[in-house]
């Protein structure tokens, strides 16, 4: 206990990088999942294709493949991300080690969020989109003021579920240059081999309580989205 | 009907020219292992020690596991097609091995990691952990370390056209990578560097070429196997900044292991197989021998 407590800052940091990542690819996920969840259910068939293609590719591949193809493949081919590191918002700049392992996230943690919104979208009865478009309504308008309100209801669960697995997912980064909750373990464990296992319950503990938080919050949504 | 003859012809001879490769291939494969020395192996070794020590039940059994690591050329690697590990430290795990009476194939090599070299031994998954083992008082605690069978200090590894990055004091700031959790990531962190963790060192040295890092550490002999791979592009920096002493771990339930350990290392210092393991393997790269390191006394 000792070792982590002496360096409880570091503690800290540690999983102040994991919040990060996991904010940062957790909101770039949602963002990008919606979009792509709008362009499945939507009207234009080739748009329809390509998002389900999206979801095969990134669905299907080991998420450790794509922080892989981040890393070794990408600065290869010329996009090391090393521009984000001039631009400084606020004396605050972001490392381009970061940028890959969000963007490797992002993209993977995508492909479900876009499966889980088309399933709430799927949960709202089609009468509801016909009705909406009887009344005059466009097929964006529709989807904003009639379905996804409604959709969006019952994806809270599935959705909490893939965020969850996010902030889990963030430990890959910590092969890939992110000094997050998982490489800062291992560095305690090396420097300390004679407490590894409470340095190892502790950071599980760190995890337990970011994810509980997640679980938490899903529950107050849900409780205050339910109509009677 | 007719190309059918023709065609079993030609998939007879493929067959016959697939066998032929399969068979220099394993040719091959067997040739690889004349880089490395002879070993001693101690005769009737068993009646040389106690009863009731663990050298003797080792002795007896003509058994012995040993811990190395599989990722570090030169110190201890094993390629995907290997049989066995190469490199320093499975040499001295040869060594001591010999002096059981243990023949090197009769040794079973298990992968250490770093994070499982403690838990490896008080299980007695392992006898011994020859594993870049650096001796701290923390490992200590919970292990038997013996030795130092060779020190070495942590250097820089960059691009050949790096000219910002001369030596240990230049790389405040700058991007370094090495293995996620190892000791030389928290030396260049304490140093001001940002340190960048990968899983293996073959990773890094690629993101050291990518120009995705600045540099590369870890202790100086790695990262001159990997210089010496591609000199072009490559080069070690700087004096060594940390001194690193390679002890060999055993079970703190067998602390009679220690004095043996020290005792077949003195030998092979004085007999010149700790030299030749040295040479066949670190060595390769073109260095000398460094000076016998000062073996710690057991009774501390």
């Amino acid at each position: 206990m000792e070792a982590v407590f002496s360096n409880f800052d570091e503690y800290l940091k540690a999983f102040g990088v994991t919040l990060g990542l996991f904010v940062v690819s957790g909101i770039g996920s949602l963002v990008l999942g919606l979009f792509l969840a709008s362009l499945r259910v939507g009207p234009v068939a080739i748009m329809r294709r390509a998002a389900a293609l999206y979801v095969i590719i990134f669905r299907n591949t080991p998420l450790l493949m794509i922080f892989i193809f981040m890393a070794a493949a990408m600065p290869k081919l010329g996009y090391n991300f090393k521009w984000v590191e001039d631009i400084e918002i606020a004396g605050w700049s972001v490392s381009a080690f970061f940028v890959r392992s969000t963007l490797a996230l992002t993209l993977y943690t995508s492909a479900f969020v876009c499966e889980a919104f088309r399933s709430g979208v799927n949960s709202v009865d089609l009468g509801q989109a016909e009705a909406a478009r009887a009344v005059g309504l466009t097929f964006a308008q529709s989807m904003r003021y009639v379905v996804l309100p409604q959709a969006l209801r019952a994806v809270v669960p599935p959705l909490t579920s893939v965020q969850v697995a996010l902030i889990k997912n963030t430990s890959v980064a910590a092969a890939f240059g992110m000094a997050e909750a998982t490489a800062t373990m291992r560095a305690f464990t090396n420097n300390n081999a004679d407490e590894r296992i409470q340095i190892f319950l502790l950071f599980a503990l760190g995890y337990i309580i970011l994810v509980e938080i997640v679980a938490l919050s899903s529950y107050v949504l849900e409780r205050k989205w339910k109509v009677a | 009907m007719r190309p059918r003859p023709t065609l079993r012809r030609f998939t007879a001879a493929a067959a016959a020219a697939v066998l032929a490769t399969s068979i220099t291939a394993c040719g091959n494969a067997g040739n690889d292992d004349s880089e490395t020395r002879d070993v001693d192996v101690a005769e009737n070794a068993a009646d040389e020690f106690e009863d009731g020590t663990r050298m003797k039940e080792l002795a007896e059994d003509g058994k012995i596991t040993i811990g190395v690591k599989y990722d570090q050329p030169g110190l201890g690697f094993k390629g995907a097609t290997d049989d066995m590990p190469r490199g320093f430290d499975p040499e001295i795990g040869k060594i001591l091995a010999g002096s059981l009476g243990i023949a090197p194939e009769d040794i079973t090599w298990k992968e250490t990691i770093s994070d499982n070299r403690e838990p490896f031994l008080q299980e007695g998954e392992v006898d011994l952990v020859i594993a870049t083992y650096s001796i701290t008082d923390e490992r200590r605690q919970v292990v038997g370390q013996a030795g130092p069978y060779y020190v070495t200090g942590q250097q820089l590894l960059v691009r050949s056209d790096n000219d910002e990055i001369n030596g240990v004091e230049d790389i405040k700031g700058s991007e370094v990578c090495s293995v996620t959790g190892s000791t030389s990531l928290d030396n260049v962190k304490k140093e001001g560097a940002k340190p960048r963790g990968f899983d293996t060192y073959s990773e890094c040295v690629d993101q050291v070429l990518d120009g995705t890092v600045d540099a590369m550490t870890t202790d100086g002999t790695i990262l001159l196997g990997y210089a010496a791979e591609q000199p072009d592009d490559l080069k070690v920096v700087g004096e060594p900044f940390s001194e690193e002493l390679y002890g060999i771990g055993y079970s703190k339930d067998r602390p009679e292991m220690c004095q043996w350990i020290n005792d077949t290392l003195t030998q092979a210092f004085e007999d010149g197989s700790w030299e030749e393991a040295f040479d066949v393997t670190l060595g390769e790269s073109g260095v000398d021998a460094p000076e016998k390191p000062e073996l710690q006394s057991c009774d501390a």
